[in-house]
């Protein structure tokens, strides 16, 4: 297995793990037979910190368009609404993390998945996600500055 | 004010029929007609209830300090109320649900804003909303009123006043017709027997304003193009068709910059009236997360409801709001989140 890519936030390094493929909105897929295993890559953990709270809104087997609302989540620090990654269905949701979710900060590209996904769209190489997290990487700083001051 | 009067409950009947909700209701009207010292009415869902509704008559004719029960947010409560002319200041109310229990969101949200335009002419009699979600204990729910009733025998609650001064002419007009005031259009005055005939409520979908928060910058009359908004004859910023609304459309919430517009029935507390600005605490991240911003969410449910309504879409060309980063004042507490963040050069 490739060594992951590393995006440097400040000081944090945020890992991109190569065998997953990802989606602008900052979630991680993994090929999983026919579906996808998704969840929150290092760099929007790192954003939340630590997670308390996980919500779905919509139902499993419930077909998705991209930028749907499906849920929300909120941390100690953060909140924020959910969105389907792309347009596809969401088979199952991931029961471990409604108990408990701190997977998602202990073990996020693994037991910390948050859904099962079958999706036509192509996915983000880690090569592509790479380069949206050093573009965007102003904008998300300005977006954190401006709404703590 | 003082003396042996009566305190009045009312409890706002759930939209559905689910017989734990009912139970509960029923359980406390049962325990409040025991209460000699309590006068307790059922009403349905103050929401759907319109204002000429003998539900809604009833509340208005209420002089004294009245504990309204619902299954809303007690924000919702508030101008739901307010909307139909039933006044009065808000009444601290201990007995709150899981996501409103934090205090200084309490607090902050009990306070009026700063340019907010407020509501005018507040008798001095205090409305206790309480949110039915609060607890699932009907003994909870009978200990606060028994609370409120000594509170309010003892009339220790007129510290806390924040009445306004002295009302203008107009505003007294206002007040004293209350159905005018409201602009509200023919369509919804009648003789009694149409009001008896319409007797039955069904289920409404509205904007309510909260004039505790707003401050009358009329973005929601400029972004709503179902003709929802008008103004009073002080020009001041109401919901005058309510029944054009479009059901489960909160766009103009969205649009505001104030967080004033209520949707009781939104499933996301902070549209639905919860208290404080869950938002404003702490860091949203939904822009990150593939949400667009609030305002490009709002053009886009407004699109879906100018095409269903066989008109264009506008997306962002008509009635957005100039105005983008409006930074609200939290501090320090979300230094942690971006150390690291500050060390680099920009």
């Amino acid at each position: 297995m490739a060594e992951d890519l590393v995006f440097m936030m400040g000081k944090y390094e945020a890992r991109v793990p190569t065998d997953c493929l990802y989606s602008k909105s900052h979630l991680w897929l993994r090929k999983d037979g026919l579906r996808y295993q998704v969840g929150f890559t290092a760099y929007s953990v790192r954003l939340l910190q630590d997670v308390y709270f996980l919500d779905w809104s919509v139902d499993p087997g419930a077909q998705v368009f991209e930028k749907q609302e499906i849920g929300e989540v909120e941390s100690s620090k953060a909140l924020s609404t959910l969105y389907a990654p792309f347009d596809g269905r969401i088979v199952e949701f991931n029961q471990l993390l409604l108990d408990d979710p701190s997977g998602i900060n202990t073990d996020g590209y693994g037991n910390g998945w948050l859904f099962t996904f079958e999706t036509d769209s192509e996915p983000l190489t880690p090569e592509q996600y790479l380069a949206v997290l050093e573009g965007g990487w102003e904008k998300t700083q300005n977006l954190l500055k401006g709404q703590i001051n | 004010m003082a003396g042996q009067k009566k305190l009045t409950v009312v409890i706002s009947q759930h939209q559905g029929k689910n017989p734990v909700k009912r139970q509960l209701e029923e359980e406390l009207a049962m325990a409040c007609m025991m209460d000699p010292e309590v006068e307790v009415s059922i009403v349905p869902n103050l929401y759907d209830l319109s204002h000429d509704h003998s539900g809604m008559l009833f509340l208005q004719g209420i002089r004294g300090d009245v504990v309204v029960l619902s299954w809303l947010y007690p924000r919702a409560t508030q101008w739901i109320l307010d909307r139909a002319g039933v006044k009065g200041r808000a009444g601290t109310v201990f007995l709150v649900g899981d996501d409103e229990e934090d205090e200084d969101e309490e607090a902050a949200s009990k306070e009026k804003h700063l340019d907010a335009i407020g509501t005018l002419n507040l008798p001095d009699r205090l409305i206790y909303s309480i949110d039915l979600r609060a607890s699932t204990d009907p003994q909870e729910f009978l200990s606060e009123i028994r609370r409120i009733v000594q509170e309010t025998a003892t009339e220790t609650v007129d510290l806390m006043s924040w009445i306004q001064g002295e009302p203008k002419k107009e505003q007294l007009e206002r007040y004293l017709n209350p159905r005018e005031m409201l602009g509200i259009g023919n369509s919804e005055t009648g003789s009694i027997a149409e009001v008896e005939a319409e007797e039955k409520v069904s289920r409404r979908w509205y904007p309510v304003i909260d004039y505790d928060r707003c401050t009358n910058c009329m973005e929601c009359i400029d972004f709503c193009l179902f003709g929802v908004y008008g103004v009073d004859v002080l020009d001041r910023i109401l919901v005058e068709a309510q029944d054009s609304c479009k059901k489960g459309c909160p766009a103009c919430s969205r649009v505001c910059p104030e967080n004033a517009i209520v949707f009781p029935q939104h499933k996301t507390p902070a549209i639905a009236g919860a208290a404080g600005e869950v938002a404003g605490l702490k860091i949203d991240l939904s822009q990150l997360f593939g949400g667009g911003d609030a305002i490009e969410m709002a053009a886009r449910e407004r699109d879906i409801e100018l095409v269903r309504d066989g008109r264009d879409a506008v997306g962002l060309a008509i009635g957005i709001p100039k105005r983008q980063a409006n930074a609200c004042g939290v501090r320090d507490e979300l230094d942690d989140l971006i150390d690291g963040l500050d060390d680099l050069d920009l």
